[in-house]
């Protein structure tokens, strides 16, 4: 493993570190039982069966969103748009689930297969319009989510609203298109599978295709890919046809695994979340699976020291962006990667010297 | 359609389009400064968010609004100083900073007013102060344009300000003239002396202040209290209105006026029997497709060319 390698790891380590140090003075700060609120923190998530079940399903949805935006970042493209994909795949997933009648074992696929196409769908207007007009991928795709979200706001309150039920959600679900538990004593879901699946898929995609290639030296340096006879506007489309699937299935498969009913009034944030995601995994796909568990421990946590003591959940927001800055910061911890590295090419002299 | 045109032209309305346009201006001018800067800052959401906050926090704790009003002038500039820190001396990436303030935002917003008010919705429980309404003599007078023009909050007519203001400086200033050149080409700008680090930093945190103004007026003008995710997406708004006024200070502020008009016919609209909830998605529409229309016609430019 290089030494810029295992730099980067050391970084996200001290910028995961940092964020529970964080944690800890926040609750220092605001709890009457510090020690006790702490322990709460760190430990009670491993407490019981039903708390490790959390961590798995927090994690489920930021995998989808964390691998969509992985994939969008291998390619150097700043697509902000799994927000919006995540909201409307979910609402397209639920119009099926609750209007269509299908046998067991394939309505709930039927449902994300609409989701992925939603999601695809929605994700192409950003890559359309970056590949044929050159417009901003970012400035758009922030766009599509204030538009999905209207769009889903209108089909929602419109159509797949539930009269019966004083709050905005919609009709229920069929019951053969909820997704089942597969692991009994918790909530975690077949999402768990699939979201496996699908960083399985992505990971053969990006490191043993050809395609893979293409989409890697693509973000790597664009203009080398050009001049090398890639065809970067096929790129650019195809990662984000895999991004909105992905993200799409993200969407639905959250709402089948975990609710019964359409339940989101407003953007979920797992788009954002994805690129911390993507951020801690080094945009690796297993790293994915790694970093959603780590922000679901931190969820959990966060989540219990609210209800068994007195320090709010939101405290969870602000160590989620000091883990977006500390680990974006190039500069960060930069000195001490110089002398590092410089001692690798230092050793390669000595070794060198010892040849000739 | 009687019915339509009745209800635009109130003088109702269009006071309603001066109230709602007016966070708009503010945030679309620090659009406007910090992206032709060459640092796009998409934190505007949540730096008003935060100022909304400290600008109900401090007023409640001072009692007097002018505080609240520098306070919130205050915090937001020093979160815009964090962003700044971080992506022009840790050299962060400037959206994943945007990113990471706007998350900051919104829970930490949450945070500290369920400390403060033992509630996570509004701040009703504390009884902040509002900034004063401005009602111009003589002007007031005049019939219809009377009850349009004046009685308005003084924040309102101080965004109309930061519109002549921000044009003043990227046009006529030597700060303007390094603003624009840093942006243009960081490596030319340099080159001549300016300091590219000091002029970024100097945008972002002029971006800063107006997301303060902007975030004061929604809890100490719009509405008298803190809630929730209050800004509820005009930060995006003001990036969509500054994309679609192709980053001029006029532009910007021409279409932050049009996405007012739209925002508060949206208001209206569900008393109409119209789904506001597709009016509310208009401005972003309007950008899509004004950003495509003129990609289309640089595109076309330069494949003649």
């Amino acid at each position: 493993m290089s030494r810029e390698r295992t730099f980067n790891m050391l970084r996200t380590a001290v910028s995961m570190i940092a964020a529970m140090l964080v944690a800890f003075i926040i609750i220092l700060f605001v709890s009457e039982q510090p020690v006790e609120s702490i322990k709460i923190f760190l430990v009670q998530p491993f407490s019981s069966r039903r708390y490790l079940g959390n961590i798995v399903e927090t994690a489920i949805p930021l995998i989808f969103s964390g691998l969509s935006m992985a994939v969008l970042f291998q390619a150097g493209l700043f697509n902000l748009g799994g927000e919006g994909v995540f909201f409307m795949s979910g609402i397209a997933g639920s119009l099926v689930a609750i209007w269509f009648q299908l046998p067991f074992f394939i309505f709930p696929f039927v449902c994300i297969g609409v989701g992925a196409v939603t999601g695809i769908l929605v994700m192409l207007v950003p890559g359309v319009l970056k590949t044929k007009y050159g417009a901003n991928e970012m400035v758009t795709s922030l766009m599509m989510n204030n538009i999905a979200y209207g769009i889903g706001c209108y089909i929602l309150n419109n159509i797949m609203r539930d009269p019966s039920v004083s709050s905005l959600v919609s009709y229920k679900y069929r019951k053969a298109a909820l997704l089942p538990t597969i692991i009994s004593g918790t909530r975690v879901h077949l999402g768990l599978i699939i979201a496996i699946l699908c960083v399985v898929i992505i990971y053969i995609f990006l490191y043993k295709t050809k395609g893979g290639y293409e989409v890697r030296a693509t973000g790597t340096n664009i203009r080398f890919a050009k001049y090398s006879g890639i065809r970067v506007t096929k790129v650019i489309i195809l990662v984000h046809v895999i991004a909105g699937a992905v993200a799409g299935c993200g969407g639905i498969v959250e709402c089948l695994g975990l609710h019964k009913r359409f339940e989101w009034t407003s953007l979920p944030g797992y788009g954002f979340d994805g690129a911390m995601i993507a951020m801690l995994a080094n945009n690796n796909p297993f790293g994915v699976v790694g970093a959603a568990l780590f922000v679901g421990y931190l969820r959990v946590g966060a989540d219990l020291v609210n209800r068994f003591a007195d320090v709010p959940t939101e405290m969870i927001a602000i160590l989620q962006s000091l883990i977006i800055l500390l680990i974006s910061a190039e500069k960060f911890l930069h000195k001490y990667k110089q002398a590092w590295i410089e001692k690798d090419v230092n050793i390669g002299e000595v070794k060198n010297e010892g040849v000739f | 359609m009687k019915e339509f045109f009745n209800s635009i032209f109130t003088s109702d309305f269009v006071y309603s389009v001066f109230r709602v346009t007016t966070p708009l201006l503010f945030a679309s001018m620090g659009a406007v400064i910090s992206d032709v800067a060459g640092v796009p800052n998409i934190a505007l959401e949540g730096l008003m968010l935060i100022a909304a906050f400290a600008g109900m926090y401090f007023s409640f704790l001072s009692q007097s609004a002018l505080i609240g009003l520098l306070m919130a002038l205050a915090v937001a500039v020093l979160f815009t100083g964090i962003l700044a820190f971080f992506t022009l001396y840790y050299k962060t990436n400037i959206i994943l900073g945007g990113i990471a303030i706007n998350s900051l935002a919104s829970g930490g917003t949450v945070f500290f007013l369920y400390l403060t008010a033992h509630d996570k919705g509004t701040s009703v429980a504390l009884a902040s102060k509002t900034l004063p309404v401005l009602r111009i003599p003589i002007i007031e007078n005049i019939p219809v344009l009377g009850s349009i023009l004046s009685g308005h909050n003084i924040l309102t007519y101080l965004s109309i300000f930061s519109v002549v203001f921000t044009y003043v400086l990227l046009k006529g200033t030597a700060l303007g003239y390094h603003i624009r050149a840093v942006g243009e080409k960081k490596a030319a700008a340099e080159s001549v002396g300016i300091s590219v680090v000091k002029t970024q930093a100097t945008a972002l945190l002029l971006s800063g202040i107006m997301c303060g103004f902007g975030g004061a007026f929604m809890s100490m003008g719009y509405v008298s209290w803190f809630s929730r995710d209050m800004v509820s997406g005009r930060g995006w708004i003001a990036l969509a209105a500054e994309a679609m006024g192709r980053q001029t200070a006029i532009g910007s502020a021409a279409a932050s006026v049009l996405f007012g008009i739209a925002d508060a016919f949206s208001n209206v609209a569900a008393s109409m029997g119209l789904p506001s909830d597709l009016v509310k998605t208009i401005p972003y529409f309007a950008t899509l497709i004004g950003l495509a229309i003129f990609s289309i016609k640089t595109y076309k430019k330069y494949k003649d060319a």
